[in-house]
């Protein structure tokens, strides 16, 4: 099969493909600085710290009706490797992040200018920059608010817990016998549903505090827009000749650990596990597919050129 | 002006390549689906990498970019070559408005993957259900295509 060409309908269809390629328009692919910066995050002072648990009481008490309520007894679910996950029977675990504590206070024993001490930090999700368990949730259970927060809708979730794998700390946690999955295909498909902190964003809608900072004592936590926290930790790091974590872990996080001991000291004095996250540092778990995806604006013009480049051949062939 | 022909059939190599890209772009789309280890996939020797959530999206990447090119490629040269000769069949169409609709739909997808970008729920749910329902729909096109031998283009 072939065809003829002529060097006019070579002028006029490349000028309708440059055209239409110049219409397509090129999306913006960073959102502008202040975008990120209007985040809302929080800066932890672990040197005030004295874990007494008011924050994860508070926690446990506010998010009680948000917690899951499992239909018992759970679906048989197939294949046989697919494991149900309980906490329903443990509620009052409070050591370590499940469905139903999500907010918990690690220890770490160091040691500062020759003397032991015990450091406590309280932990939850990070509520990262970028987060990857939003970003790459199949179904779109999880969201980022304009405001920063995310948060898993629990009425959505399946409870395949993607967000937990892609998670750089492991945070949501799964309970079986509960949401969306129960009405679909609940032996092949689902396992229940996600859980973990969401910044107690419907309290913020009504302008409240999150209840971690506001029932904390000793005023561990401040809130703000990230560019005004993060300015903050700097301000305190430097004051107490600190250290700084979450601000460039995972790509940024809206969590920021200030702390009078190396995190690197931290992370080898915590009990890490499964829901007790590290504080090691983290390289940003999006970056690498975000940077291949700057090559989908060249891919199409690659495209275009290389059929110029063929016609252009064809043309000079013809004219010899 | 005789020996400015060219034919409207691609190349074998193009063809691989394409047929290629479709394959993995395809399994590590439905990678990103929680279900490759539970349902023993990724048991199998050498298909480990498709519950490492973190590899498929950028295999799936990888395999969009070479897509793109091919897509761009493949307009371009109808536009050239083949417009005023050639028309569109009703096979090509179904799956250029599928390959379309996936391009156009995984641009926003990609583009919510960056960050300080906000997508409603309904969005996010909106565009993974199409970009699903598009690749079940072009599968099912290709397929037919194939079984009934039609072309993408074919001479007025």
């Amino acid at each position: 099969m072939g065809t003829n060409i002529s060097r006019r309908q070579f002028l006029k269809t490349g000028a309708v493909a440059a055209a239409g390629l110049a219409a397509a328009g090129v999306p913006k692919v960073h959102a502008t600085e202040s975008e990120v910066d209007r985040q809302l995050a929080t800066l932890i002072d672990i040197s005030k710290c004295i874990g007494c648990e008011a924050c994860v009481d508070a926690c446990k008490e506010i998010n009680e009706a948000k917690f899951p309520k499992p239909r018992k007894p759970f679906p048989k679910m197939y294949p046989s490797r697919v494991k149900a996950e309980d906490w329903s029977e443990q509620k009052d675990v409070r050591d370590r992040l499940t469905p139903y504590n999500w907010l918990f206070i690690q220890h770490a024993a160091v040691s500062i200018d020759g003397n032991e001490k015990e450091i406590t930090i309280p932990r939850r999700c990070m509520h990262c920059v970028n987060p990857p368990c939003v970003k790459l949730c199949p179904w779109g259970a999880a969201v980022q608010k304009k405001n920063g927060i995310s948060v898993i809708d629990q009425e959505i979730c399946l409870g395949g817990a993607k967000c937990r794998n892609v998670c750089p700390w492991k945070i949501p946690q799964r309970q079986t016998g509960s949401g969306l999955y129960l009405d679909i295909l609940p032996s092949l498909a689902g396992n229940g549903i996600m859980n973990k902190c969401d910044r107690c964003y419907n309290l913020i809608a009504e302008g409240r505090m999150p209840v971690c900072i506001e029932s904390c004592p000793q005023d561990v936590q401040t809130i703000g827009h990230r560019k005004e926290i993060i300015r903050q930790a700097h301000e305190l790091a430097d004051s107490m000749k600190g250290y700084i974590y979450g601000e460039t872990e995972n790509g940024g996080t809206n969590t920021i650990y200030v702390s009078p001991v190396p995190f690197e000291e931290l992370n080898e004095a915590i009990v890490k596990s499964e829901g007790m996250p590290s504080l090691e540092p983290i390289k940003d778990k999006m970056s690498e597919a975000n940077n291949l995806a700057t090559a989908f604006l060249i891919a199409p013009v690659a495209g275009f050129v290389a059929a110029i480049g063929k016609y252009y051949r064809m043309m000079k062939k013809g004219s010899q | 002006m005789d020996n400015r022909t060219i034919s409207s059939e691609p190349k074998v190599g193009l063809k691989i390549f394409y047929i290629t890209t479709m394959f993995f772009i395809t399994l590590s789309g439905f990678a990103q689906l929680p279900i490759f280890r539970r349902y023993y996939l990724a048991d199998v020797p050498g298909l480990g990498w498709l519950d490492q959530f973190y590899v498929t999206h950028y295999i799936h990447y990888l395999s969009a970019v070479a897509l793109l090119g091919i897509v761009f490629y493949k307009a371009s040269e109808y536009l050239l070559f083949f417009r005023k000769t050639h028309r569109i069949t009703a096979s090509g169409f179904a799956r250029v408005t599928f390959i379309s609709g996936l391009i156009l739909t995984g641009v926003f997808m990609a583009l919510k993957n960056f960050p300080g970008y906000w997508f409603s729920k309904n969005t996010i749910i909106v565009l993974d259900m199409a970009h699903i329902a598009l690749t079940v729909f072009y599968l099912f096109a290709a397929m037919l295509a194939v079984f009934s031998g039609k072309k993408w283009i074919e001479k007025l």
